[in-house]
């Protein structure tokens, strides 16, 4: 088990550096010039310009730039973001916990949907139940989140009037308002995700449990004399979860895209809405490190996935 | 039976819904089950008889299926009782265990709560008695060390270690009855054998009654007291074993019992001798046909190997690096002359097939040569020896596995003559069609496709593919194991006759002992990547020097129920692994000539014979 | 099936749409701002008066358009990767698959808006702004969708390859490359094909979704995301105004969403005959 998991966590780095050479691939190949501003000012003398540009290396070999970037990366050292006039690294720390709370939160709300009803149907499949589900999460996959926020918006808000459909962090409220308040702004997006990524674990959960469900050891199970809620519980849905692990890793990126929809929308004070709102004001830094964020994150949650996967399964620790 | 029957089935039929429509696979079919009986239901792959078994339990599909009749067991209709009530019956009244032990136990959980599953279910155990329990009945079913691998997982455990353990877990509630749904068929002869000791002996501890559920006529007549033959979803014959095997009443079951090949049979015949044809309306043998010598003593061999070495390694690790190496076929020499069948034999993992595969070239020898008519295969380069590829065809075992499932059967076969350029679009059609006669198809089967065919005809068509180039040698790969009985003895004899028209070398790797003795000129026995002993057919079976040759010999079930052995000699040998360390050096091996052309290995690297168990 | 029914009606009416229902897309009308939907305007109107439906039709195309072509990008990429990795014995294999599995962990909303960011306006330079933003977006969505094409070919071929028909065909004394496209390929082919019917629907949610968030096509393109993008500050309204491109995208989606099943199933070689 412990060889499993260092052999995953080695991975994990590779995988890292991997990304941040793609990233810092993108950005080199990109045209234009951080200096270019600075070319086209008169008032700056050409050797101002040429000592500017040794100080910051531009002209360097690329592997050069590259690795002084990653190792300022390492350093926490992500520079200054010119439209907030503030750090980098500060102004991502102050948003990280809203984007993992709602991420967080909608997750939870997914398996809490996707776990109970993809078994259930499976174990009876062609059922009236099982069709209704089935029919239920292609229509829920099949919704954009960006048109599902807004029908909800519509709907909730607009109609209804129940739900703010703007987020706030400065609410004014004391007390157990102040934790109503936030909870009840934070519904929305967080059903939006749910709602969006229980339809897909839907049909993964439901896939799986068929699978497993004709293997000779559910039979073994059932000539035991197990009843059946024991049959799924114990012998079908922890080997059938197995793959599910995988392929609810696999989703995480698509998660992270949803959510900076979602924080658009909702205009959640996340990352992702700060993505959208540093490339409106062509504010490099930034753009550069959410999206590293996001990566980092991605590959967190593949690490967590791994691990589960070897608590699910005895046979991954002597593989 | 004159005592009260422990189960008793009567007019019980089974159908499943297939695509709206009810079709019956089981027929009102009626037997019972005396105390401390085994009784052995029979039949051919679609016979029914598994379904027969899952119906007994009621597991069949509970929405896709029907069964109607009764099955009585101690006075109750188990098929009117309500869920709870039948779920009380599994695993306390009846238990079962199945054909596949790989598939059969769930791999995530430890084996000793398996089996203590039933025991806190059935019997209101706590954990802990439960536990003490389930130590009881691994010693029972003789796994060594049982205290401490009860919390260990089943991918621990080998194929009849796990069989064990379903064992231990059937009888873990000491049920009435034990149904065994073809509990060996998955295993190698001596693991086989050793199963059937422990279910016999069991059964006798146990005072239980059982339902042995096989295709297998020997291991009917080494284990079962009565018999019930199924064919097409029907009973068509109920006796004691003994009445069966002598004096068959139904055209199937003498039909079944004649084609049977029997280990012992081929005594005082010098060459290979088709099985005896058979009247399909009577089931009556007619008397068998001698083959003439096919054997080219004079000239050159087809093929010659010598020192032929083929490793691989095995990876793990943190980076991946080599941990060890199967030694899977170690220095192997033996030459095969035109019309000429060498038989390799042993269990699985022995080597055998890798030995098939590793003279085609298809997988990479390490070292050795091989010389086909004389000229170096090893020292080919890959255009040369696609085009030698032609000389030695191959047929595999799963006849369906082996043709392109988007292909037609007349694509398939034409095939090799277009690869090699043998022939135009016309003539390749021709060769087709004359092809097909020859293996006994029609030839406007031709531009159908291969699921439409049944295993038999399929087999037939992979021969006719590989005879379309004309090969010299053929290589074939257990490629009459995976077929019934009756269809078995058929492809047999076409293989004979084909063997005797053409001049075809085989090179025949088989794990079926009796088909071997029946086609085979000369026999190498192989064990751990090794020969550990060649010879001719008579003197390997009549004058078998190896201990594991004979061993091998001894595992094989007689489908003789006057010879049934009577001697429990129980063991928990395992096959042993050809896994070694990096550095391992395989040993000098020096051979023995008993006789002319019969060579054995004298560094004995059989195991030593397995300890008598006191009964 | 019913699918495939909305599905043409949806590719027909984008297609033959404009023919008989010759409004222009850019023509202001302030007297008809924010129109409801009515006779003169089936699907009303947006805060500038242009007609709705026309604007949907012309902006279907391009939205369609870049589903197919993104989806093809995808699964030519991933076929080429997934067949050559699947082939190789040695060293090619292992680092194709860890360059697919980088790819896959990468967070690729934000990836695709970083490489938009960052090209656009050199592209829209060479290929005019209609052009360019299509190649752009069209190679972008492809190229970051390709990897679960090429991992589900290489399961494919690592388990025909290792089938005894391929190796009757090789014992044959074929070669690799007739072994490829007459053995392997035809018999992976269908779950490709069902792969590469949800990476239509894929590349239409991503290219909407890119729109929606005012980095995709420009205004005067109305893809059905960039119509939701104009449309949300006006929900309280004039909610037809999304509603119409949100239920074009959904019912497109939908059914091709349905057709990749069925696919799935007719290609299961599981079913029961």
């Amino acid at each position: 088990m412990a060889t499993y998991l260092l052999r995953r966590f080695l991975i994990a780095i590779p995988s890292l550096l991997g990304i941040s050479l793609v990233l810092f691939t993108v950005l080199a190949l990109a045209p234009g010039d951080p200096f270019e501003e600075l070319a086209t000012n008169p008032n700056v003398p050409p050797e101002v310009r040429t000592a500017l540009r040794a100080k910051f290396g531009i002209d360097d070999p690329v592997m050069v730039r590259y690795l002084r970037w990653l190792a300022a990366m390492a350093q926490g050292d992500w520079g200054f973001s010119f439209a907030s006039r503030i750090d980098v690294d500060q102004l991502i720390l102050q948003r990280v916990p809203v984007t993992l709370f709602v991420i967080g939160s909608s997750q939870i709300l997914a398996l809490a949907i996707a776990l109970p009803i993809g078994i259930y149907a499976a174990m009876r499949p062609y059922s009236v139940f099982d069709q209704i589900a089935n029919t239920l999460a292609f229509v829920g996959f099949s919704l954009p989140t960006f048109f599902t926020g807004l029908l909800f918006i519509l709907l909730f808000s607009i109609q209804l009037d129940w739900l703010p459909f703007v987020y706030r962090s400065d609410i004014s409220a004391e007390g157990w308002r102040w934790y109503w308040e936030h909870l009840r702004q934070a519904i929305m997006p967080i059903m939006v995700l749910g709602f969006f990524q229980a339809a897909s674990y839907t049909r993964y959960v439901r896939s799986s449990v068929l699978d497993v469900a004709r293997l000779d050891y559910v039979t073994t199970a059932r000539a035991k004399g197990l009843d059946e809620r024991t049959v799924t519980l114990r012998h079908v849905s922890r080997n059938a979860l197995i793959p599910v692990v995988t392929l609810v890793a696999l989703q995480m990126p698509a998660v992270f895209g949803g959510a900076i929809v979602t924080e658009q929308i909702f205009r959640v004070p996340g990352i992702g809405s700060l993505l959208i709102s540093a490339m409106l004001a062509n504010d490099t830094p930034v753009i550069m490190a959410v999206t590293f964020v996001f990566a980092c994150l991605v590959v967190l949650f593949n690490l967590i996935a791994d691990l589960l996967y070897g608590w699910l399964d005895p046979r991954i620790s002597f593989g | 039976m004159t005592t009260h029957p422990v189960l008793s089935v009567d007019k019980l039929s089974t159908a499943f819904r297939v695509e709206r429509r009810w079709r019956e696979v089981v027929r009102s079919v009626s037997f019972t089950i005396g105390p401390k009986e085994t009784v052995a239901l029979v039949g051919e792959s679609g016979s029914g008889k598994s379904v027969t078994a899952l119906s007994l339990m009621r597991l069949t599909p509970r929405d896709s299926s029907r069964i109607t009749g009764s099955v009585i067991l101690g006075g109750r209709d188990l098929l009117q009782l309500p869920d709870a009530a039948m779920r009380q019956v599994r695993g306390d009244e009846i238990a079962m265990i199945f054909q596949e032990p790989m598939t059969s136990l769930n791999p995530v959980l430890t084996i000793g709560f398996q089996i203590a599953e039933a025991l806190i279910l059935h019997r209101g155990m706590s954990r802990a008695e439960a536990e003490a329990e389930t130590v009881r009945l691994l010693d029972k079913v003789r796994i060594p060390a049982a205290t401490s691998r009860i919390h260990d997982y089943p991918h621990r455990f080998s194929g009849g270690m796990r069989q064990r353990v379903m064992i231990a877990m059937a009888l873990a509630c000491r049920p009435k009855l034990l149904i065994a749904d073809e509990p060996t068929t998955a295993l190698d002869v001596t693991i086989q054998a050793q199963i059937l000791e422990l279910i016999k002996l069991l059964q006798e501890e146990e005072g239980m009654s059982v339902l042995f559920i096989t295709h297998d006529m020997g291991v009917v007549a080494e284990i079962a007291d009565r018999t019930v033959v199924m064919y097409g979803g029907e009973a068509v014959e109920t006796g004691t074993t003994a009445d069966i095997f002598a004096r068959p009443a139904h055209p199937y079951t003498r039909m079944l019992l004649s084609a049977v090949p029997r280990l012992g049979s081929m005594a005082g015949h010098p060459h290979p001798v088709p099985f005896p044809k058979i009247d399909r309306t009577t089931g009556l043998p007619a008397p068998p046909e001698e083959i003439p010598d096919t054997v080219a003593r004079a000239e050159r061999p087809v093929l010659e190997v010598q020192d032929l070495t083929t490793r691989f390694e095995i990876r793990g690790g943190l980076l991946g690096r080599a941990r060890g190496r199967v030694h899977a076929v170690e220095k192997v020499s033996f030459d095969l002359r035109q019309g000429e069948t060498l038989a390799l034999v042993g269990e699985s993992g022995c080597g055998k097939s890798t030995t098939g595969r590793s003279v085609m070239r298809l997988i990479e020898p390490l070292s050795g040569s091989v010389l086909l008519d004389g000229e170096d295969i090893m020292a080919l380069g890959e255009r040369e020896l696609r085009e030698r590829r032609r000389k030695m065809q191959m047929i595999f075992q799963d006849p369906f596995a082996s043709l392109d499932p988007r292909m037609t059967v007349g694509a398939a076969i034409a095939e090799p003559l277009v690869i090699n350029r043998l022939a135009s679009r016309a003539e390749a059609r021709e060769k087709t069609a004359e092809l097909l006669r020859r293996v006994g198809l029609s030839p406007d089967m031709a531009g159908r496709f291969p699921h439409e065919f049944s295993g038999g005809q399929r087999q037939r068509i992979c021969i006719a593919r590989a005879l379309a180039v004309r090969p010299r040698l053929i290589v074939a790969d257990e490629s009459v194991s995976a077929l019934d009985v009756s269809v078995k003895a058929q492809v047999v004899n076409l293989m004979l006759e084909l063997q005797a028209g053409m001049k075809l070398a085989y090179l025949f790797i088989s794990h079926d002992m009796a088909v071997v003795e029946r086609v085979s000129h000369r026999v190498a026995v192989m064990y751990l990547g090794e020969i550990v002993e060649i010879g001719p057919r008579a003197e390997i079976f009549g004058n078998p020097q190896h201990s594991y040759t004979r061993r091998l010999l001894e595992a094989v079930p007689v489908p003789d129920p006057a010879r049934r052995r009577e001697k429990h000699r129980l063991s928990n040998e395992e096959l042993k692994s050809p896994i070694r360390p990096l550095d391992y050096v395989p040993p000098e091996r020096l051979y023995r000539e008993v006789s002319p052309g019969h060579m054995v290995q004298v560094s004995d690297s059989a195991p030593p014979l397995p300890v008598v168990a006191a009964a | 099936m019913a699918s495939t029914g909305v599905l043409a009606i949806l590719v027909a009416g984008v297609l033959v749409g404009p023919l008989l229902w010759p409004v222009p897309i850019d023509e202001i009308d302030f007297s008809a701002r924010l129109a409801t939907p009515s006779a003169d305007h089936p699907f009303g109107t947006d805060d500038l008066g242009q007609d709705l439906l026309a604007r949907m039709m012309y902006g279907g195309r391009i939205s369609l358009a870049v589903g197919f072509a993104a989806m093809l990008v995808a699964t030519v990429v991933g076929t080429v990767i997934g067949a050559i990795a699947g082939m190789s014995r040695r060293y090619l294999d292992p680092v194709l698959m860890w360059v697919t599995d980088l790819f896959l962990s990468l967070p690729q909303l934000p990836l695709l808006l970083l490489v938009i960011y960052l090209f656009r306006d050199e592209l829209k330079a060479v290929f005019g702004v209609e052009g360019g933003v299509f190649i752009m977006i069209v190679v972008v969505i492809g190229g970051l969708r390709w990897m679960p094409v090429a991992r589900l070919v290489r399961a494919q071929f690592l388990s025909l390859r290792e089938k005894e028909f391929v190796e009757a065909v090789r014992a044959m004394g074929a070669s690799r490359w007739r072994l490829v496209v007459r053995h392997i390929l035809p018999n992976a082919i269908g779950p490709v094909i069902v792969a590469g019917t949800i990476e239509v629907s894929a590349a239409i949610i991503a290219e909407s979704t890119l729109s929606f968030l005012g980095l995709g096509f420009p205004p005067d393109i109305p893809t059905w995301g960039r119509l939701l993008f104009d449309a949300k500050d006006h929900l309280d309204v004039a909610p037809h105004w999304a509603l119409f491109p949100g239920a074009a995208i959904f019912l497109t989606v939908l059914s091709i969403n349905f057709i990749g099943d069925g696919l799935r199933d007719a290609f299961d070689p599981r079913r029961v005959m």
